[in-house]
């Protein structure tokens, strides 16, 4: 290998890694935003909770079934039109965002219902006791006691994220696995193909060692 | 144990005791705030009262009727118990006093308020009045021991400074002030629901619902936690609501008790009267435990004369009944068994024994000794 094709592959490398962290922030940032909400709404319209609404519980988790049951390279062609109606465009990382974010949106929700729904009934109801009100609760009980949980679900979102976003590299997203996809299966060019895979595993470890580090501070039980 | 044993925590590395007089007590700079405030309104008789209450469940497609048609009348200040065995209902209908659970039917009034179909704002308005002590704590696991209590007072909306001035306050209380920065997982039993009592206080509730306190803790503890919730109703005038499936308990804290079987109340009444003379079958087995006593086999058999069984009450306990029978008749008494206990400081006391002598002289001092003591029978022989 030449030094000119190993900056050549350098350079290529960091922009792939750039367009990949803005995917998965953009994505990841509309998980928090709108992914908690989401699920707080399908936790608490539960039966026997506060905000019991059988028909609000029933359309959410239909609706994040839909999602998720469509798989994700389905997901990204149904949602082309509404992307160039969103965005102006259908290429670049920006555009692929959108489409992982409608996916890693349903996903996040269920993690975070299934977080809250390890929070001890107890401490819920002792709030309730103590006369706090639903908004109370969801702040200084809910949240607070499922941040582990969430946490944790974070860091799974952010790496089912990393692998997705591959996928929206068909559409010219970008990003290091479509790098992979790109030079090392269409071109051949096999060494490009193991170094990107190398760099992902690294990345996937980090992410995944840095999120159960923050997930255990956060843990007092 | 009797009542007058001063509060000890029986934690290890807790030093703190309840002084005599607090800073707790006192009023408040602030003027408004203070735990002393709810005394003022001590006058009225029923704190709460339970009229008619049901509660139905529904249970695999039938109607469960967990609570029937039970009333209750909760006097100002006092420490109320109410004991069944598990799956009477108690629990059940102590959490329709803070409408943790609704009522199918019937009314609850505190201080005369119905309190039954309150919702939202004006039902957490009333909660704020009423604190709960749980059988498992319920402490929030993710924040401090300081945080717990601090949570309560700012769901009432207390000020910041207030709260930074009370929390201490409470803590020390309970005899926990060197806990404030710790998490609950590192408390013991007895210290998490010492947590519990400090958040459960913190709002100067006028009334508080104990829902099995001490069951999740081992007998030293419950002790403990027992004293602690008895000194805080003295002190602070709180009327107590406490359930427990253990007599024990009741008999070491308690003014009065309902004893509750299969939804129902079946008896109520002043928990010396209750041990001393149970009417209700349910009342009798679960004052057993203090009224009756095992002999070993080896006595009956070897028995010479009749066991008798004496029951003392009240001030009898304290005289010298059994002293008086052997001067007075031609009869040899001797103590198998026995025990005095004090129950809210009245001693309650069962013996047997063992008495030799001619039948009919027998028969005489049976018959002396029910006139002096509240019963005495035969048992054997």
């Amino acid at each position: 290998m030449d030094n000119e094709y190993l900056s050549s592959l350098l350079a290529d490398l960091s922009k792939a890694f750039i367009e990949t962290f803005q995917m998965v922030g953009i994505s990841l940032a509309l998980s928090i935003v709108v992914g908690i909400p989401l699920g707080l709404v399908l936790f608490i319209t539960d039966r026997g909770l506060f905000w019991e609404n059988r028909l609000v519980h029933v359309l959410g988790g239909l609706l994040i079934n839909v999602v998720r049951s469509t798989p994700y390279v389905i997901l990204l062609v149904l949602l082309l039109p509404i992307t160039q109606k969103l965005i102006g465009t259908t290429i670049g990382p920006l555009a692929a965002a959108v489409s992982l974010s409608v996916a890693a949106v349903a996903f996040y929700a269920r993690l975070v219902q299934g977080s809250l729904c390890e929070v001890d009934p107890g401490v819920i109801e002792a709030a309730t006791a103590f006369g706090a009100s639903p908004l109370q609760i969801i702040r200084e009980v809910l949240l607070i006691e499922s941040l582990p949980g969430l946490l944790r679900g974070l860091t799974i979102t952010a790496i089912s994220l990393i692998g997705y976003s591959a996928m929206a590299g068909i559409v010219g997203g970008g990003g290091v696995g479509d790098l992979a996809i790109r030079f090392g299966y269409y071109r051949y060019q096999t060494d490009v193909m193991l170094i990107t895979v190398a760099v992902l595993i690294v990345l996937v470890q980090l992410v995944q060692m840095g999120g159960d580090k923050i997930a255990k501070n956060a843990d007092k039980k | 144990m009797s009542l007058e044993t001063p509060y000890r925590p029986a934690i290890p590395g807790s030093r703190q005791t309840i002084p005599a007089e607090s800073e707790f007590l006192k009023p408040s700079p602030q003027g408004n705030l203070h735990l002393s405030s709810p005394i003022a309104k001590l006058l009225k008789n029923n704190t709460i009262s339970l009229q008619n209450i049901s509660v139905n469940f529904p249970h695999q497609g039938k109607t469960l009727a967990a609570v029937k048609n039970v009333s209750l009348d909760i006097p100002k200040g006092e420490v109320y118990g109410i004991v069944g065995t598990s799956g009477a209902g108690k629990s059940t209908v102590l959490r329709t006093i803070n409408l943790l659970q609704k009522p199918t039917a019937g009314r609850v009034l505190i201080e005369d308020t119905d309190i039954t179909h309150l919702q939202g704002e004006d039902l957490r308005n009333i909660r704020l009045k009423i604190g709960m002590v749980f059988q498992h704590f319920n402490l929030i696991h993710n924040k401090t021991v300081a945080d717990n209590v601090a949570f309560v007072m700012k769901i009432a909306g207390k000020p910041h400074q207030e709260i930074a001035r009370r929390v201490p306050e409470l803590l020390e209380l309970v005899g926990l002030s060197d806990k404030e920065t710790v998490y609950p997982s590192r408390l013991s039993g007895g210290q998490k629901q010492r947590v519990g009592i400090a958040r459960a206080i913190a709002n100067e509730p006028q009334i508080l619902l104990c829902d099995e306190p001490t069951s999740a803790l081992d007998l030293e503890t419950t002790g403990a936690i027992l004293d602690l919730l008895k000194t805080i109703n003295r002190r602070l005038h709180i009327t107590t609501v406490l359930i427990s499936h253990e007599m024990a308990v009741i008999k070491k804290i308690c003014d009065q008790v309902a004893v509750m079987n299969h939804g129902e109340v079946v008896e109520t009444g002043d928990v010396y009267e209750i041990f001393a003379a149970p009417q209700h079958a349910v009342t009798a087995q679960l004052a057993a435990h203090t009224q009756d006593l095992e002999l070993p086999e080896r006595l009956l058999q070897n028995a010479r004369g009749a066991l008798i069984k004496v029951l003392y009450r009240g001030g009898k306990a304290e005289e010298p009944v059994l002293s008086d029978t052997i001067k007075r008749f031609d009869i040899d008494l001797n103590v198998l068994h026995g025990k005095i206990e004090y129950i809210n400081e009245r001693p309650l006391g069962v013996l047997i024994l063992e008495a030799v002598g001619s039948e009919t002289e027998i028969a005489r001092a049976l018959s002396y000794i029910r006139g002096r003591v509240a019963q005495a029978e035969i048992v054997h022989g």
